[in-house]
């Protein structure tokens, strides 16, 4: 096969990578994109989905606090469909650091971020999950951002504009001549074939991987893991985000999206990104932790938890993690011998405009291309296909059109036959596979209550039906899909989820025999 | 104040799952007087299946023909399971049993009495497994013989594609076609649900209408296998008047829970359990009990407050596990809902589950469950029985794994009839 050539190969479809492919789309530079799984596989997809308004890093990161407070702002005039303007609390218990609480207006204002003291009774009033031991409470600008319409309108518009996306492509070697990235040699993770990309700048935007790919160029970074886990609760439990009003800590913060609220995280030093996921000690730590401010998340039905991790570059192995900036790393690779090749890693998110921005700036000056950056006036595109992972969106939608025609194939989140036909063709357009576990994560498909006992086998019959998939893929997909879900359940299986996960088992294995390979 | 009843039955069968139900036929089999209490949460997710033993050891997953030599191997291996607690010919009696009266309620099953039967899932696996309905039990035969068949679906049916399961299983089976039709009469319907299809087969007009449909499809095939709708509560009437008129065999393939077969095994059984004259309290649960003279039992019963009080002289406790409702967990305990039973469960919550969904030795918290004696009497910590009369059936026993040996039928049926003999002989 023919090299594959483009102005910039991205390597990465995390929120920087496709956000860094729109940029540079707008500025008429045209990319390719190559990501190892599907959208969103790294932090982008297990993150808090919180736009900071800046509050939580006053007092350990002024900078970020800034950063976060001016990109968050941007967006939510830019991106609104991404984003639900929650407005947020920041609340202290007995028991928390009072000179924290008392220089934090402070703090707020020397940054410029907008505050205002609540009363305790006015907090409670507007949140009455609050516990009755709040001794502090301050309004502040956060935001909760579903991360997966960010990435998609971000490559669907770079895409529209003549860039390309491959996923399941892992970036296996580069071929270096003359300090340069002459090619990157890919290899299809689906198929197996192999192919080649010739590209005037590469840039590496695999967060927490960036380590690896700078690797294989021949460059060194040095990056620390820190693990973070979120737990997924079965209803929402506030209005707004709410922050503990503390230094940064585990289990600090809760933040609504649609139907469900997201409790999180801890920070967990790891020293391999082969296993990432959250474990049953984490689960319970945070549920007692958190409880402190919300009693009622000691009792709350949590459907699943996951992971995610973020790269601290260039940090020391000692000290807490989270007092390390949360800010992020624009490394140009020049200086290390390789001309052609950035690295961008790091950062939060909230900042992953300014993030792209920053980098496109770079690698357009290397590519002698001096168009300015247009994201911070141009307002994120709103298309259909990227709007489906939005908690209650599916059942607001389908009740109130109440098609009769359009059969509901995942019942706890009320996912129409009509969602999943739309996302199969927006796979297409983007020449992906569209079997249950791409849907599955376009979609609620598989979120809710049920964890895909039912919607699993379901969609997969609906996906022969309509010649979605190889026949003999079937039980394969289905196998895999249930093994994705059961990850995020297996450390919240107590009381009602555990009761769930047994009648998913008595179906899927007892009667199924899904766990038997060889069949009479 | 809650109603209470002067009279003391003779047991008290708490849960009408398959245990319960199977427990409280075995009763009235016996003249016992008896009151039944539960809901009905897990036996609407059967699939109307009995199995008996299917896979030992579970991490080989070696699957048996021969479900005898399957408990025999079991009990060799696993000397605690509660199968080692029974001698086969009690096992099959109790199947026997069970059998004939369903067959008197007109609800008929069939099987090869050594050995298991196969059929096909709505995934297109091959379920292995003991009794079969009257009404799959062609589709058992074709199976065995591989020979040609049709499976027809029917379009807005959800979770059920012929074609899946034709292509699915078609290394295993390969002479299989497919087709789908429209259910007659659901021509302007995009979703059609099992239970209205098989509602509408009680109509004789209904089945001369859907015959004419397949008839015309039906070439050269040995039989016909279409989803488990073929009349609500006599499946068997409906398909020999279909077979008649369509001139094939036919036979239904299960869907997906909760399902019309499932719902046809809750029937028979309560119509049984009230031709017999058990006292049904049905949608309720033991909320309260005491034991007190002579060591009869009272139990508190109701939704959600105590509304009535039971006496018994024994008590079968067929409460299931998680979703029966016999067993809770919170985030470090698995407690026995109803009396506090002592539970043998692994030490703490990391040991509950596998990472991985589907690993093959099964999850360690399906062994956990009550401890019993050779006459399924519960034991406390202490290994002794907690109560001279208080027996426990099914699911809720520990040392066993039904969903991964395939064997949750069968001790649900066979545990109840030992649990009955044993309350008879005290
Ligand atoms: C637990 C947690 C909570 C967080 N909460 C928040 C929050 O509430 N608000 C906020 O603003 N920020 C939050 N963040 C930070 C935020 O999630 C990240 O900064 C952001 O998602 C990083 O995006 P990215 O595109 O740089 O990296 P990623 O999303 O990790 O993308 C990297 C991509 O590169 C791909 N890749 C890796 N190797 C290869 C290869 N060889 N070939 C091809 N592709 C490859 C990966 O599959 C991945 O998709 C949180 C982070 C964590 C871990």
């Amino acid at each position: 096969m023919l090299p594959k050539e483009t102005q910039v190969l991205i390597i990465g479809g995390g929120a920087t990578g496709t956000g860094l492919a729109r940029d540079l789309a707008i500025r008429g530079v045209q990319c390719i994109l190559v990501e190892q799984k599907d959208i969103n596989a790294g932090a982008s997809g297990a993150n808090h989905g919180l736009l900071h308004s800046g509050g939580r890093y006053v007092a350990s990161d002024p900078g970020s606090a800034k950063e976060c407070r001016l990109e968050a702002k941007l967006l939510k005039g830019l991106a609104p469909h991404c984003i639900e303007d929650t407005g947020g609390l920041f609340v202290a218990v007995e028991g928390d650091d009072e000179q924290y609480v008392a220089d934090f207006p402070h703090l707020c204002s020397q940054s410029d971020i907008p505050v205002k003291e609540l009363s305790v009774q006015e907090a409670r009033e507007m949140e009455p999950v609050l516990s009755e031991k709040l001794i502090a409470a301050f309004m502040l600008e956060d935001a909760s951002i579903d991360p997966f319409k960010l990435s998609m309108e971000n490559i669907l518009q770079a895409q529209h504009l003549g860039s390309t996306l491959h996923c399941f492509t892992k970036v296996v070697r580069f071929d270096k001549r003359s300090h340069r990235i002459q090619a990157t040699r890919l290899l299809n993770t689906l198929t197996g074939a192999e192919f080649t990309i010739e590209a005037e700048q590469v840039v590496n935007a695999t967060g927490a991987w960036a380590g690896v790919i700078a690797d294989l160029a021949g460059v060194t970074i040095p990056i620390l893991f820190s693990k973070g886990s979120l737990l997924i609760t079965h209803n929402r439990i506030s209005d707004r985000v709410i922050n503990r009003l503390r230094p940064s800590s585990s289990a600090d913060i809760l933040v609504p999206g649609g139907t469900v609220s997201i409790l999180g995280t801890t920070s967990v030093r790891i020293d391999s990104l082969d296993r990432i996921h959250p474990t049953i000690e984490e689960v319970d730590a945070i549920v007692e932790e958190a409880a402190a401010m919300i009693p009622v998340l000691e009792e709350s039905r949590y459907i699943r938890a996951y992971a995610g991790v973020r790269p601290l570059v260039g940090s020391k192995s000692s000290g807490d993690d989270r007092s390390v900036s949360r800010g992020f790393a624009l490394l140009d690779h020049a200086e290390d011998g390789v001309e052609n090749f950035t690295t961008i890693t790091g950062g939060k998110l909230t900042t992953y405009r300014y993030m792209a921005e920053k980098t496109a700036d770079m690698v357009g000056s290397k590519l002698g291309v001096s168009k300015p950056c247009l994201t911070r006036t141009e307002p994120l595109p709103t298309t259909q296909a990227g709007q489906w992972t939005e908690a209650g969106l599916a059942p607001k939608l389908w009740l109130a059109h109440r098609d009769p025609e359009d059969i509901l194939l995942c019942e706890c989140e009320m996912v129409p036959k009509s969602v999943v036909d739309e996302i199969i063709a927006s796979i297409h357009e983007q020449k992906g596979r569209s079997d249950l576990n791409a849907i599955g994560l376009r979609s609620r498909i598989g979120k809710g209550a049920c964890q895909g006992t039912f919607c699993g086998p379901r969609v997969t019959s609906y996906l022969y039906d309509q010649n979605q998939v190889c026949p003999d893929q079937c039980l394969h997909h289905l196998r895999e899909f249930l093994a994705g879900r059961w990850k995020g359940q297996h450390p919240v299986l107590w009381d009602r989820q555990l009761i769930q996960s047994e009648l998913l088992e008595a179906m899927h294995c007892g009667f199924f025999g899904l766990e038997l390979e060889n069949q009479p | 104040m809650p109603e209470s009843e002067s009279i003391t039955y003779d047991l008290a069968i708490i849960g009408t799952g398959m245990a319960g139900m199977a427990a409280g036929l075995f009763a009235a089999n016996r003249g016992l007087s008896i009151a039944q209490i539960g809901g009905t949460k897990e036996i609407i997710f059967a699939s109307g299946l009995f199995d008996l033993m299917g896979v030992h050891p579970a991490e080989t997953g070696h699957l048996w023909q021969d479900p005898w030599a399957a408990i025999d191997a079991l009990v060799r291996d696993l000397p605690s399971h509660p199968y080692a607690r029974m001698k086969k010919e009690d096992i099959q009696a109790a199947f026997d049993e069970i059998l004939s009266s369903f067959q008197e309620a007109d609800f008929n099953y069939c099987r090869h009495r050594n050995r298991n039967a196969n059929l096909l899932t709505p995934m297109g696996t091959t379920k292995t497994t003991y009794c079969v309905p009257k009404s799959m039990w062609n589709g058992v035969e074709a199976l065995e013989e591989k020979s040609s068949c049709l499976l027809i679906d029917i379009r807005g049916l959800k979770g059920f594609s012929g074609g899946l399961i034709k292509d699915a299983g078609k290394d295993r089976w390969p002479d299989l076609s497919h087709h789908r039709i429209v259910f007659p009469g659901t021509e302007h319907l995009t979703e059609v649900y099992a239970e209205h299809l098989a509602n509408a087969l009680i109509l004789s007009q209904n089945r001369e209408k859907l015959a004419q449909v397949v008839r015309p499809l039906v070439k050269n095939v040995r039989a016909v296998g279409m989803p488990a709708i073929l009349g609500l509560y006599r499946p068997d009437e409906v398909i020999a008047d279909l077979e008649r008129m369509i001139g094939t065999a036919i036979f239904e393939i299960p869907t997906m829970p909760p399902s019309v077969s499932g719902l046809r095994l809750k029937e028979a059984f309560e119509r049984q359990l009230r031709s017999k004259g058990v006292r049904y309290f049905s949608r309720k649960k033991v909320l309260e009990t005491n034991s007190g003279i002579d060591d009869d039992f009272e139990l508190g019963i109701g939704g959600t407050a105590v509304e009535r009080s039971v006496k018994s002289k024994g008590v079968i406790l067929a409460s299931g596990r998680f979703l029966g409702g016999g067993l809770h967990a919170d985030r470090s305990h698995i407690r026995e809902t109803v009396f506090d039973l002592y539970v043998r469960q692994p030490e703490k919550r990391t040991k509950w589950h596998h990472e991985n969904f589907l690993h093959p030795g099964g999850h360690p918290i399906n062994c956990a469950g009550l401890e019993t004696d050779d006459e399924f009497r519960p034991l406390g910590e202490n290994s002794r029985p907690v109560f001279d009369r208080l027996f426990a059936v099914g699911s809720i026993l520990a040392h066993q794994d039904w969903k991964r040996q395939k064997c949750g039928a069968g001790l649900a049926i066979a545990t109840a009839y030992a649990a009955v003999n044993a309350f008879v002989r005290r």
